[in-house]
């Protein structure tokens, strides 16, 4: 088990490598320099100091080992537009992404489980029928839309909620603050519910049709038992699951957040993007692409403890 | 997004390009059916694929045909007819917030619609069906190469990789297919691969190399016959995720640009009426979907009759 974790954890760092070469890489595509496309008609004398001190006139590998180096010791450098430092306005765009990211990732779980467990359990009755319809709907759906349509409902025709931005309150534990979290929880919450539900209920089908569950019911244990028995064994494929909708949701958030504008990472990214401010770009995505891999390799590391015959393979 | 998470593969192998003996009943005196007359039949029996089909030929028929439907001009703004309710006369779906017929522009962009959610998944297909056939029949060196470059691929969401990418280069409907195809060619390559390195080391390969059959006769009857079956079944997946991706990245202004007509950027400019006409606003985000969950029905369908699991 041990030299699993250590192996796995070993292998992230290439992949952590890859991805900041391709994360650089996609910056440096841009065409100009990031300074050009955000100074416009400037001196030309300027703009060669600016750069200089931005360290843009150097050769690429050279800044990227320059980028690297800084990026280690958490200076994601300075945001064009603002001046403001990029850290700093990660972390805090950060924390609202992962708050109605939280938020959809429990709420489409429960959703997704319930109604996945239901569906394999009743296999080929109506209730099977309503949520594979229902499940194949949400990955279908684009979430956006998801969000306008509710948008529709709850803000513009019964009122109750607001449709844009984060509140005016200080905390998340505020009345206020829950207010503008809804809808988009329940938009981001659409799809990881149906992935969810689906890999529930195919889990709780494959484990129904186990000798095991003949065993159970040959020795006469109660139906709750052995659902008990079926819900044990299908966890963790179904966390699992879930583990990796989480990241995405998180790098997904950018549509969600556009609609509600929702000053989180997404919304970060495409202000950055519009703006052509390189470094907040770069701190975005990077910060995003990082997490994810490390999600990858919590949901792997608990899966192999769930179920050692992975790591021995 | 689960289209793009890691495929994990068990089919059965086809002895020989297109038969697959177990599963072959004879129906009539005589009539040995092919594995794929089998599949189109399962395919004909099926009325989720038949209608999604039959809806997918309409909006592309439809699409097609559109300058000669005897539609208005897609792209004439009449500041007179903004935000009309859907059946007004002359105007069954309304108008758009600047006086275009919604119909008109629903039917167009279909056009690009569409075409961003197929065009990208060919390239890719043929991007990643050549890298993932190489890293599967040299194997060795090739193959770590290319598996380790498509790992680090993997490790963005989709969608973040798309805006990335999209976002780098900077809006534009070319762009933006370009960030598709990116972010489809690693999934594409790990399934091409997957099987074919199973293939590879199957006896009747073996066999057939034994009896002196050349690499390109390998290639094109026994792994490309294996792996057309999976490799279809997940290109339809595909397709319902690139105008997934396609249309949301319009959405945020990284795609088509105004005024052409598109599903996605009519969702973002009429996201502004939602107050004045919610029907209207509404419309073009269901005809993405719509699409999208066709493609997904017909790949379920495909592949419960293929009998492929990814």
């Amino acid at each position: 088990m041990l030299k699993y974790i250590l192996r796995r954890v070993l292998y992230t760092i290439p992949i952590a490598i890859g991805v900041s070469l391709i994360v650089f890489t996609l910056i440096h595509l841009a065409p100009g320099d990031p300074l050009s496309a955000v100074m416009g008609d400037v001196d030309q004398k300027m703009l060669a100091e600016m750069r200089a001190s931005f360290g843009y006139d150097k050769p690429l590998p050279v800044q990227y080992f320059m980028w690297l180096g800084n990026m280690l010791t958490g200076d994601m450098g300075y945001s064009l537009r603002s001046g403001a430092p990029v850290f700093p306005m990660l972390v805090s765009a950060a924390r609202n992404t992962m708050a109605i990211g939280v938020g959809a990732a429990v709420l489409g779980f429960l959703f997704g489980v319930i109604s996945g467990f239901l569906a394999g359990y009743h296999h080929g009755t109506w209730i099977d029928k309503a949520v594979s319809s229902a499940a194949i709907a949400g990955v279908s759906m684009p979430h956006y839309w998801l969000a306008i349509i509710l948008v529709i409902i709850f803000s513009v025709n019964l009122g109750w909620l607001p449709s844009i931005g984060a509140g005016s309150a200080s905390s998340f534990w505020s009345w206020e603050a829950w207010r503008h979290m809804v809808l988009p929880i329940v938009a981001l919450a659409a799809i990881p519910a149906a992935i969810v539900a689906r890999s529930a209920r195919a889990a709780v089908m494959e484990i129904l049709s186990m000798e095991f569950v003949e065993a159970l019911r040959a020795r006469g244990l109660s139906e709750r038992h052995i659902l008990w028995h079926v819900a044990r064994n299908a966890l963790p494929v179904v966390l699992a699951v879930m583990g990796l909708q989480f990241a995405h949701l998180l790098g997904g958030s950018i549509l969600v957040e556009t609609v509600f504008t929702w000053p989180g990472t997404g919304h970060l990214l495409n202000l950055a993007i519009f703006d052509r401010d390189m470094p907040v770009l770069q701190g975005t995505i990077i910060l995003l692409a990082l997490f994810f891999v490390l999600t990858n390799l919590v949901v792997d590391i608990l899966q192999a403890w769930v179920d050692p015959r992975i790591s021995r393979s | 997004m689960k289209a793009l998470d890691a495929p994990a593969i068990t089919l059965e192998f086809n002895t020989a390009a297109g038969e697959r003996a177990e599963l072959d009943v004879p129906v009539g005196p005589g009539a040995q059916r092919t594995y794929w007359q089998n599949v189109r039949s399962r395919v004909a029996r099926d009325p989720y694929t038949m209608v999604c089909l039959a809806v997918l030929l309409l909006m592309g028929i439809a699409a097609i045909l559109a300058p000669w439907l005897g539609l208005d001009d897609p792209t004439a703004a009449n500041s007179a007819r903004r935000l009309l309710p859907p059946g007004s006369p002359g105007h069954p779906l309304g108008t758009d917030e600047l006086g275009r017929d919604m119909l008109t522009r629903l039917i167009y962009g279909a056009r690009l619609s569409l075409a961003m959610g197929v065009l990208p998944v060919l390239a890719a297909l043929l991007v990643g069906g050549v890298l993932g056939l190489l890293a599967g029949f040299v194997g060795g060196r090739t193959n770590m190469l290319i598996m380790r470059v498509t790992d680090v691929f993997y490790a963005f969401p989709s969608i973040l990789l798309a805006v990335a990418i999209a976002g780098a280069l900077g809006a534009g409907i070319m762009n933006a297919a370009v960030a598709i195809v990116i972010v489809f060619v690693p999934s594409i390559t790990r399934v091409t691969e997957s099987v074919t390195t199973q293939v590879r080391s199957m006896d009747f390969v073996e066999a057939a190399r034994a009896s002196g059959a050349s690499t390109y006769a390998i290639i094109r009857t026994h792994i490309l016959g294996n792996v057309l079956g999976p490799v279809l079944v997940y290109a339809t997946v595909l397709v319902s995720v690139s105008i997934l991706i396609a249309a949301g990245l319009s959405f945020i202004g990284l795609g088509a640009s105004s005024p052409a007509a598109e599903w996605g950027l009519m969702l973002n400019t009429l996201r502004e009426s939602i107050f004045l006409a919610p029907f209207n606003a509404v419309l073009p985000g269901f005809m993405i979907f719509a699409a999208s969950m066709c493609f997904n029905l017909i790949s379920d369908g495909l592949r419960s009759a293929m009998d492929v699991r990814i």
